[in-house]
């Protein structure tokens, strides 16, 4: 649970303070672009509160399938799937909720960080509620800008140069402001993808301790190629794998300290020990 | 032979290095290790040091190549300057009769040596300006029509009819204009000045609504409408994709990610792509000397009949006048010319610095 402890003295409150993680369900999940398939009947159940990594092979579908937990997928010309997806049990596909009220309540970090750059850091932070249609000012604006920074571990290090242009930061900083803004918005799910791959070491080091500190509050789905990381920060576990011609499916699935130390499928084993891949 | 500074102990190290140096007249040094560390003495090989010299041998086709493109380049720069020396030395005793009161005065009567470009100039950018008022919103949703929201198959027809607009010639919208757009036009002149005729612009002081600088702007705005229109659809479809899904994960509709991401983005392009637009609407000509009723005072009545610029007042004058009057006349050129070039100078120095202009990366 979130609480935004700040004066909301402007009346308008428009964001839900009390939202929770959601568990989410995928149900033989297909995907295509064009006449190309590359998921088949992909199901996969995602626990609120927790983890969850998604590994596997370049090419086999993962991010794929992670663009279709926040319908990120449908942007793609030609991209088509089937399936069912739930978010505590409601389609997100054929429910009655708008795509923009779906992906706000299931934020996306992307492989390469993607601030506005013009903006300054705080507009970033602010940048999705301004999108959702919710202008704050002043004292409730600066709280929700310490708070989402706070969260991303970002604060102590920009809290000086707030009105400084996005595109100022490092890498590293980039992303992790990218996370605050995704926090900002107070989203029930927190999709990546492969947020790390563009970074150094320690950068990766303090997203993934940024990743420990709000996995209580947000629900995070990660698409890694670093099996270590899968280990350190994920408590359940995917192995997507596709063969030749043949589209992406998950081979197994289950917690992640079992699907490290004694996986069911050898594939998997092989895989995990760095065998292929 | 220089001292180095480098640190306090260095120094000393290297005085003594330069002692030596001087004393044995050592060879070329580059580095030299003392107690274990390293000590590039770049005195010396400021001195000493060969640097190499790259040749690089071009084939032959290259070099033809290279010859071809150099030339044609160096042909459109000369013919630039020839035209500018050429409208420079036709114009030079009406300048030289006129001195500066050809930038100040207001009247056009070259006969009797009372002239100048001040109020033609103003004339011809009030055409300008109407023409860009309308023609820049236009073309931004157009350019963002095309690569925002139009189906992928409807993209490519759309950005060829709108090129294709260009290529109207601009004696036909000239005749359209005067034939059929003139007659329709005069009554929405006339409910503008009826409805908003407090403000000043729309005030009328006369009777007659047609050959107006409204219309003729309406008319030059269907000419700036394509080229503004490419150079801003240019730039918005380099809009960095990443920055747009991060916009619409965010859950942002389409329009937001566009606010957002798109128009900041795209901002150079949009002054730049106006800038070249109003270039092209300075310099039109025919369209305009079809439509417009011929004045040469300065009015800001754009509503009612009456107007001018530089290039439909040569066109119209030209060949009914006066040797002195034709040399005026060019100087009346020269000044446009100028003018235009600057424009369009300005124009590209603001899309090639913007961040849209340059190749982005983030």
């Amino acid at each position: 649970m979130t609480t935004i402890t700040g004066n909301w003295d402007d009346g308008a409150q428009v964001i839900d303070l009390t939202r929770s993680p959601a568990s989410m369900r995928a149900h033989n999940v297909s995907a295509w672009f064009g006449n190309h398939k590359v998921l088949e009947r992909v199901s996969l159940d995602i626990s609120a509160h927790q983890v969850t990594a998604l590994i596997g092979p370049s090419g086999c579908g993962k991010s794929t399938f992670l663009r279709i937990l926040n319908r990120m997928h449908e942007l793609v010309p030609s991209a088509s799937l089937a399936g069912t997806v739930l978010l505590d049990g409601e389609d997100i596909y054929r429910g009655p909720k708008p795509v923009t009220d779906i992906r706000r309540q299931i934020g996306m970090v992307f492989q390469k960080p993607n601030p506005f750059p013009a903006m300054s850091i705080a507009d970033n932070v602010l940048s999705g509620l301004r999108l959702s249609g919710t202008r704050l000012h002043g004292r409730s604006a600066h709280a929700v800008v310490q708070q989402s920074l706070e969260r991303a571990g970002l604060w102590n290090e920009v809290r000086r140069r707030l009105s400084e242009p996005g595109g100022a930061l490092s890498g590293g900083q980039q992303q992790r402001l990218c996370i605050a803004r995704a926090l900002a918005v107070e989203p029930r799910v927190l999709l990546m993808d492969e947020p790390c791959s563009a970074l150094d070491p320690t950068s990766t080091g303090v997203i993934e301790e940024t990743m420990a500190h709000i996995a209580h509050d947000v629900t995070i789905v990660i698409v890694t190629h670093n099996m270590q990381q899968a280990q350190r920060v994920s408590q359940q576990c995917a192995f997507f794998l596709a063969t030749h011609d043949t589209p992406g499916y998950i081979v197994e699935s289950g917690p992640t300290e079992q699907m490290f130390s004694e996986p069911e499928d050898p594939r998997t084993r092989d895989y995990v020990h760095g065998r292929f891949g | 032979m220089r001292a180095l500074e480098v640190n306090a102990l260095g120094f000393t190290w290297r005085s003594l290095f330069c002692h030596i140096c001087r004393l044995e007249s050592l060879g070329p040094v580059v580095a030299t290790r003392m107690k274990g560390r390293n000590y590039v003495s770049s005195s010396v090989e400021d001195i000493r040091e060969e640097r190499l010299e790259i040749r690089v041998s071009r084939p032959p086709a290259d070099r033809v190549y290279r010859a071809v493109a150099r030339s044609a380049g160096a042909v459109t720069l000369v013919v630039m300057g020839l035209i500018f020396l050429f409208l420079l030395l036709r114009s030079w005793p009406a300048l030289r009769d006129a001195r500066w009161s050809f930038l100040t005065e207001s009247k056009w009567n070259p006969d009797a040596h009372q002239f100048g470009i001040f109020a033609l100039m103003i004339l011809t950018f009030e055409i300008a300006i109407v023409a860009l008022t309308i023609a820049v919103p236009v073309s931004i949703a157009t350019a963002l029509y095309i690569t925002e929201y139009a189906p992928r198959a409807v993209r490519r027809p759309l950005t060829s009819l709108v090129d294709l607009l260009a290529a109207v010639p601009s004696i036909v919208f000239g005749l359209w204009g005067r034939a059929y757009l003139e007659p329709r036009m005069v009554n929405l002149s006339k409910w503008l000045a009826r409805h908003l005729g407090f403000i000043p612009i729309f005030k009328v002081t006369t009777n007659t609504f047609a050959g107006s600088t409204f219309i003729a702007g309406v008319v030059v705005s269907l000419m700036v409408i394509p080229i503004c229109t490419a150079v801003i659809r240019e730039v918005f479809s380099q809009a960095p994709p990443g920055e747009k899904e991060g916009a619409l994960a965010l859950g942002g509709t389409r329009w937001g990610m566009i606010r957002a991401v798109v128009l900041p983005f795209g901002r150079g392009g949009i002054i730049g792509g106006s800038m070249l637009g109003l270039g092209r609407a300075l310099g039109e000509t025919i369209a305009v000397a079809l439509i417009i009723s011929p004045i040469t005072d300065k009015t800001i009545h754009i509503i009612q009949g009456g107007g001018n610029s530089i290039a439909a007042l040569i066109a119209n004058r030209f060949f009914e006048s006066s040797p002195f009057a034709q040399r005026a006349l060019m100087a009346a050129g020269l000044a446009l010319f100028v003018v235009t070039l600057l424009v369009n100078a300005g124009a590209s120095a603001i899309v090639s610095r913007s961040r849209s202009g340059a190749a982005t990366e983030i």
